[in-house]
């Protein structure tokens, strides 16, 4: 039974995943861990690094696409490196997530009324109100963003940030 | 240097004083401006510098050292070019899980990112070739960062591990204790396996009637070679070993078959195509093992013990895998296992034995073969050799068969070329008492062959085994099967006269010209008392065989010289 199931699957897009890393807070580790990605043909589509509860210590959550036979093994790699604390890969369990999105649309009078109805439906607050244009703030899951973002295209969206997701596993599940 | 109070010592006093803590009996260096500071306290330390001619070479005499004697390597290098020059014996040292730790000096911490006279941002261009790398900003942190680092380098997986030192924190006043504990919550090292996975791997053993214990570097490094040979025994099952596993179990053992892989012996690579269970000991199933994966032990059982999680699944996945240091865990599996019913296994390998033995041609000028076969016969097995790479190195591997582990070094992973003659001077200072044979290519020592002089000053009785035959042999033999014999880049043409190169260090040279005057000039070469240099003039066109063609089935093997062109492999290299 020779692996023919760690051969790529060509005609899958590649899965997204997100994984936590708990990572002593030292200079370079930042590098190390995304050396790895490198190495691996992994792309990163967002990374969020924090201090963690304990001093000396950061969290990194990091959502990336590529194949799921490969992560099985860069999640060891990254576990084998010295600044790593554990490495975690959450892709399908329950944990909690969330991403804040910061968004600039253009907002002529005729159209700021409805750009307004859209903010309100998904809960997103108006963070700067210029004469032009608008800065709202949504926050909720990737998803959710998506589909926010996704309408206000249509309104003319100037400018887009993303926290890129954070994540914590629920009760007493380390993360 | 700063007005200091005199009894605080300074960075540099504190890192000898630490190496010495370590039991460092060797520094291999090479000095220059930012470093200076740290060569200005090995005057005081009962560590020996070791003066080499170029920064590379000090890497790989670490790394031989440090296979030897199975202690870390150390080297000292200033900064800039003095430590881009150790990345080639870095990467080596990675690939091949060889402790060495390397000591950089660096420009003024305030010069850093600055493009300051010889810097170099060497912890960002060594991440990928270094096991852990330190930059040190406070000579407070360096006791800890030089027990860290060789605590890293020497235990679980070894590897290499830099510390790179600013010419300030060298010189700056350290006050720290000398033993501070050792702050790594990232690392731990496993021994032992777990429980169930031993006895699922007992339990697959015994429905095995055709098992092979397939063993590399981690039986090795662990010293797991008597219960590798105890676990054949009891079992009654043929042992073949990679290319860094020679010896780890003696080759000459009866249960031996010697190497495996594209140019091991037939018998060992008839043995993995026919096996029913293959159990990898510190091997990590390297594409030179197992040609094309897809068809690498289809139907055979799998087990891998390994001291390294992330090689599990890699290249394929096993049926059991045991997670722990390989002397510990067959330790644990050695009485959980009784006879198998091998017998006819066993008369089958013998029958491949008989039948494909290493051979080579008698006539027709000196045969390479020849030469390492009597080596081999003359020192018994029992002396060091280290070889570099290319074609003399898989001769070598076949014809010197090693009985101990730790007396066979060669750049297996990377296939560093020139690492072989600075490697057998790095074993030498680990067994001043052994034999110490470094068995090169004329392309290979080339690359290294300034170190002639680190031998000389240094009177070391290392012996030089050059096997010249004016070529690149290895591709010129590649591109003879596969390309037409288009030969491209592997003319030697402008060798020296390596007798002469010798003598111009001060060392004994002599030559072998004629199949004759092997078994003289060699034990001419074993009773100088002295470095030598023994250049064989051998045959320009020689092939290495067995064969099997990169990325190819185990199956295809070509045990004779083909008649027709063959087609280009698939593989890499």
């Amino acid at each position: 039974m020779a692996a023919p199931d760690l051969a790529p699957q060509p005609e899958a897009a590649p899965p997204v995943h997100t994984i936590s890393l708990y990572v002593t807070n030292k200079p370079g580790v930042l590098v190390r861990v995304a050396l790895v990605f490198a190495r691996r043909g992994y792309n990163i589509e967002s990374l969020v690094v924090s201090a963690a509860a304990k001093g000396d210590f950061s969290r990194m959550t990091i959502t990336c696409s590529g194949e799921t036979t490969t992560l099985e093994q860069m999640i060891k790699q990254l576990s084998k490196l010295v600044d790593v604390v554990h490495a975690t890969d959450h892709t399908g369990t329950e944990a909690y997530e969330t991403e804040i999105a910061l968004v600039k649309v253009a907002a002529p009078l005729e159209a700021r009324t409805e750009i307004l109805q859209i903010a309100e439906h998904f809960g997103a607050k108006v963070a700067d109100y210029g004469t032009d244009s608008l800065i709202l703030r949504a926050f909720g899951s990737s998803e959710k963003l998506n589909a926010f973002i996704a309408l206000l295209r249509s309104q003319g969206l100037l400018e887009l940030v993303r926290s890129g997701k954070i994540l914590m596993a629920r009760g007493l599940d380390a993360t | 240097m700063s007005a200091q109070p005199p009894e605080t010592p300074c960075g540099a006093e504190v890192l000898i004083r630490c190496l010495e803590d370590q039991g460092v009996e060797y520094i291999f260096g090479l000095s220059g401006g930012a470093a200076i500071p740290i060569f200005d306290a090995l005057v005081e330390s009962s560590i020996q510098l070791v003066l080499v001619r170029h920064e590379q070479g000090a890497t790989h005499m670490a790394d031989g050292y440090a296979r030897a004697t199975g202690k870390p390597g150390v080297v000292l290098v200033t900064s800039g070019p003095g430590a881009t020059n150790t990345v080639t014996g870095l990467f080596t040292a990675m690939m091949d899980s060889a402790p060495i730790v390397v000591i950089c000096g660096q420009t003024l911490t305030g010069n850093l990112g600055k493009d300051a006279f010889q810097e170099a941002d060497v912890t960002g261009i060594t991440y990928p070739v270094v096991k852990h790398s330190t930059l040190v900003r406070d000579a407070n942190d360096v006791p800890r960062v030089v027990r860290e680092s060789f605590h890293l380098a020497n235990t679980g997986r070894p590897g290499p591990v830099l510390i790179d030192m600013p010419k300030d924190v060298s010189e700056a006043p350290c006050d720290a204790p000398l033993d501070p504990p050792i702050d790594l919550p990232g690392y731990s090292v496993v021994g032992h396996a777990k429980a169930p996975d031993v006895e699922a791997a007992a339990a697959l053993l015994a429905r095995s009637r055709r098992p092979l214990l397939y063993v590399g570097q981690g039986a090795v490094i662990s010293g797991a070679g008597k219960v590798v040979t105890e676990l054949a025994e009891k079992l009654r099952a043929p042992i073949v070993n990679t290319l860094l596993g020679k010896g780890a179990a003696d080759e000459t053992h009866p249960l031996h078959l010697g190497m495996l892989g594209m140019h091991g012996t037939a018998y060992a690579n008839k043995a993995v195509v026919d096996c029913d269970l293959i159990f990898a000991i510190g091997a990590r199933w390297d594409d030179r093992i197992t040609g094309n994966v897809d068809e690498f032990c289809v139907n055979a059982k799998k087990i891998h013990l390994d001291v390294d999680e992330a090689e599990f699944n890699k290249v394929l996945r096993p049926d059991v895998c045991l997670h722990g240091d390989a002397r510990l865990v067959l330790e644990d599996l050695l009485p959980k296992v009784g006879p198998l019913d091998t017998e006819e296994w066993l008369a089958t390998c013998e029958g491949w034995r008989e039948r494909y033995p290493l051979k080579y041609p008698k006539k027709g000028g000196l045969r390479p073969q020849h030469v390492l076969d009597r080596l081999n016969a003359l020192t018994e097995g029992r002396a060091i050799i280290t070889a570099d790479v290319g074609q003399h190195q898989m001769w070598a591997a076949q014809f010197c068969r090693t009985r101990n582990g730790r007396n066979w070094i060669t750049s297996g992973g990377a296939g560093t070329m020139g690492f072989g003659f600075p490697a057998a001077i790095g074993a030498q200072f680990g067994h001043r008492e052994k034999e110490v044979w470094a068995v090169v290519g004329d392309g290979g020592f080339q690359m290294t062959l300034c170190e002639l002089a680190t031998a000389a000053v240094h009177k070391l009785p290392v012996k030089i085994l050059v096997i010249n035959n004016n070529f690149l042999g290895l591709v010129r033999q590649w591109q003879e099967m596969f390309w037409e014999n288009r030969l491209s880049g592997v003319d030697l043409e402008g060798n020296p006269d390596f007798v002469k190169l010798a003598e111009a260090y001060g060392i004994k040279g002599l030559r072998i010209r004629r199949p004759g005057d092997v078994d003289r000039k060699i034990q001419e070469a074993r009773e100088h008392d002295g470095p030598v240099l023994l250049v064989a003039e051998v045959v320009k066109e020689d092939n290495v065989f067995p064969m099997i063609p990169a990325g190819a089935p185990i199956s295809s093997m070509i045990i004779e010289p083909p008649k027709e062109r063959m087609e280009k492999p698939s593989g890499s290299t």
